[in-house]
C-alpha cells in the first residue's frame, strides 16, 4: 500500500478483507507471508508499539470513558503520552463543546467521528478503517468520507480502508486492491481500476451479497 | 417414633417432588426429566457421601480427610469447567482456584483455632466451601467467556489502541466477578431475616443451643464470604489469559460456539 495514500480493500463477504486489516496490526497473526511497516517487518515488532504507530476505526465506534474527552485520550493516556483533546477532535470536525458530552449522548456518526480523532491522538503513520460508515446513514458517510480524504491531504496519512460500497471507493480512494477467497486479485489505480475491473467486481461483489 | 429414624419414611417426602413432575407436566416446562435425574442423583450420592463420612469418622485420619476434600475439589472443577464449554484449560484453573480457597479458609480456621482439626468439623465445612468456590468460579468462567464474545467488538477497539489484554478485559473482568460474588452478599445481608441457612437449621434441630448454632453460623457466612472472593479472583485473573494469545491478539475460537 503506497505512502501518503489511500488504498480500499474491497471484495465480496468472506475474502479477507477485514482478516487483512487486522494482520497489519496484527490483532490477529499471519498465517503467512509478511507485513512490512516503512520497510520493516512487523512480525518483529511489540505488538503493543505496533498498534501505537497504526491507528484503527472499525465498525461501530466502541469508546471508552465517561466523557467524549476521556475516550479521545484513552490510547494516549494507555501509552503515558499527553494529548490536546479538543485539537484532536477539531481534527476530526468536532468542536470544544464536545468534550465535556457522555459519548452515548453522540449520534453514531459524531462517535465514529470521536474515534478517528481518538487514533489520530497516538499520531499514527498508518490508519486502518474497517467499513468505517457500514452503520451511518448517508449523509454521515459523506462527512467521514470527507474527513479521510482531509487528513490524507494535510497530514500525510497513509490510509487503508475496507469496504463494500464500490462508489464510496471510487470518491474516496486513490488504490485499490482486490481480494477474493482470501487471495489478493490485484492491484489498480482508482481510474484504472474503474474502467476495467471495477466494472467486473461491482458486479461480482453485488451479486454476492 | 418421628419419621427419620428409616431410610423407607425419609423417602415419603418423595411426595412433593410429585407435586414438582405434576407442575411440569402440566405446565409443559420438559423439566421431569431432569427432576428424575436429580431426585435420583441426590439420593445415591447423599447415601454415598453419608457412609463414606460415616467411614471416615471411624478412621479418625487426617490424611482421609484431606483425600476426601481433594477428591470433592476435583468434582467441583471438573463441574466448573463442564459450565464453561469453550473455555480452554477450564478445569485446571476452576479446580486450582477452588483447591485454593478451600485450603486458605480452612487453614485460617484452623490456625486460629476457631474449629478443632477433626473430621466432624473439616467436612462439612470444607463441602460448603467447595460448592460456594464452585458456583463462584462458574459464574465467573461463563460470565468472561460471554461477554467477550458479546463485547468482542469493544475487547478489539482496546487492543487496536495499545491496550494490553488485561487492559482490554479489565471492564468485563470486573462485572464478571461482581456477578460471581453478589449472590452471596446479598445472602449474607438477608441472612435470618428471609431465611435461615443450612448449617444453623441443621443444628437447631439436632438439639443445640440456638446460640451455639448462631455462632457455628457466622463462622461459616465470613468463611464463604473470604473463600468465594478467593476462588472468583482467582478464576478471572487465570482464566483471563486462555481468550487471548502472549502477543495480545484476541483468541476467536472459544468464543464460537
Amino acid at each position: 500500500m503506497p505512502k501518503g495514500k489511500i488504498t480500499a480493500v474491497v471484495g465480496p463477504s468472506g475474502a479477507g478483507k477485514s482478516t487483512l486489516l487486522r494482520a497489519i496490526n496484527r490483532l490477529v497473526e499471519p498465517t503467512d507471508g509478511e507485513v512490512y511497516l516503512d520497510g520493516e517487518p512487523t512480525s518483529a515488532m511489540n505488538p503493543l508499539e505496533l498498534r501505537g504507530r497504526v491507528g484503527m476505526v472499525f465498525q461501530l465506534p466502541a469508546l471508552f470513558g465517561a466523557t467524549v474527552e476521556e475516550a479521545t485520550l484513552y490510547g494516549a493516556r494507555l501509552a503515558g503520552r499527553s494529548a490536546d483533546a479538543r485539537r484532536l477532535l477539531e481534527m476530526a470536525g468536532l468542536d470544544a463543546s464536545f468534550g465535556g458530552k457522555a459519548p452515548q449522548s453522540l449520534s453514531v456518526g459524531e462517535q465514529q467521528r470521536v474515534s478517528i480523532a481518538r487514533a489520530l491522538a497516538l499520531e499514527p503513520e498508518v490508519l486502518l478503517m474497517d467499513e468505517p460508515t457500514s452503520a451511518l446513514d448517508e449523509a454521515a458517510r459523506r462527512r467521514i468520507e470527507d474527513l479521510a480524504r482531509g487528513l490524507n491531504a494535510t497530514l500525510g496519512l497513509t490510509i487503508a480502508l475496507v469496504s463494500h460500497d464500490l462508489d464510496q471507493v471510487e470518491r474516496v480512494a486513490d488504490c485499490v486492491v482486490l481480494l477474493a477467497g482470501g487471495r489478493s486479485e490485484g492491484e489498480w489505480g482508482r481510474e484504472e481500476f474503474f474502467s476495467g475491473p471495477g466494472e467486473r467486481a461491482r458486479r461480482h461483489i453485488s451479486g454476492r451479497s | 417414633m418421628w419419621g427419620l429414624e428409616t431410610v423407607g419414611s425419609a423417602l415419603l417426602t418423595l411426595a412433593l417432588v410429585a407435586v414438582a413432575v405434576a407442575l411440569s407436566l402440566y405446565q409443559g416446562l420438559d423439566l421431569e426429566k431432569d427432576i428424575g435425574v436429580a431426585v435420583v442423583r441426590s439420593f445415591v450420592q447423599l447415601a454415598a457421601m453419608g457412609y463414606v463420612i460415616d467411614y471416615i469418622f471411624g478412621l479418625e485420619s487426617l490424611g482421609a480427610v484431606s483425600l476426601l476434600l481433594a477428591g470433592m475439589v476435583g468434582f467441583a472443577g471438573w463441574t466448573s469447567a463442564r459450565r464453561a464449554r469453550g473455555v480452554p484449560g477450564a478445569f485446571v484453573v476452576a479446580a486450582g482456584a477452588i483447591g485454593v480457597a478451600a485450603v486458605a479458609t480452612l487453614g485460617v480456621l484452623l490456625l486460629l483455632h476457631i474449629v478443632p482439626p477433626t473430621a466432624r468439623y473439616l467436612i462439612p465445612l470444607g463441602g460448603m466451601v467447595i460448592g460456594n468456590s464452585m458456583n463462584a468460579a462458574s459464574l465467573t468462567l461463563t460470565r468472561l467467556r460471554d461477554d467477550i464474545a458479546e463485547q468482542r467488538l469493544k475487547v478489539e477497539a482496546a487492543l487496536a489502541l495499545g491496550a494490553t489484554s488485561r487492559q482490554a478485559v479489565a471492564p468485563i473482568l470486573k462485572t464478571a466477578l461482581q456477578r460471581a460474588m453478589i449472590p452471596l452478599i446479598d445472602a449474607t445481608k438477608t441472612t435470618g431475616i428471609i431465611f435461615l441457612p443450612g448449617a444453623m437449621v441443621g443444628m437447631i434441630i439436632a438439639g443445640a443451643d440456638p446460640l451455639e448454632a448462631v455462632r457455628l453460623q457466622i463462622v461459616v457466612l465470613y468463611m464463604l464470604l473470604g473463600s468465594v472472593s478467593i476462588a472468583a479472583i482467582l478464576v478471572g485473573l487465570l482464566s483471563y489469559r486462555s481468550f487471548f494469545t502472549a502477543r495480545h491478539q484476541l483468541r476467536t475460537a472459544p468464543l464460537e460456539r
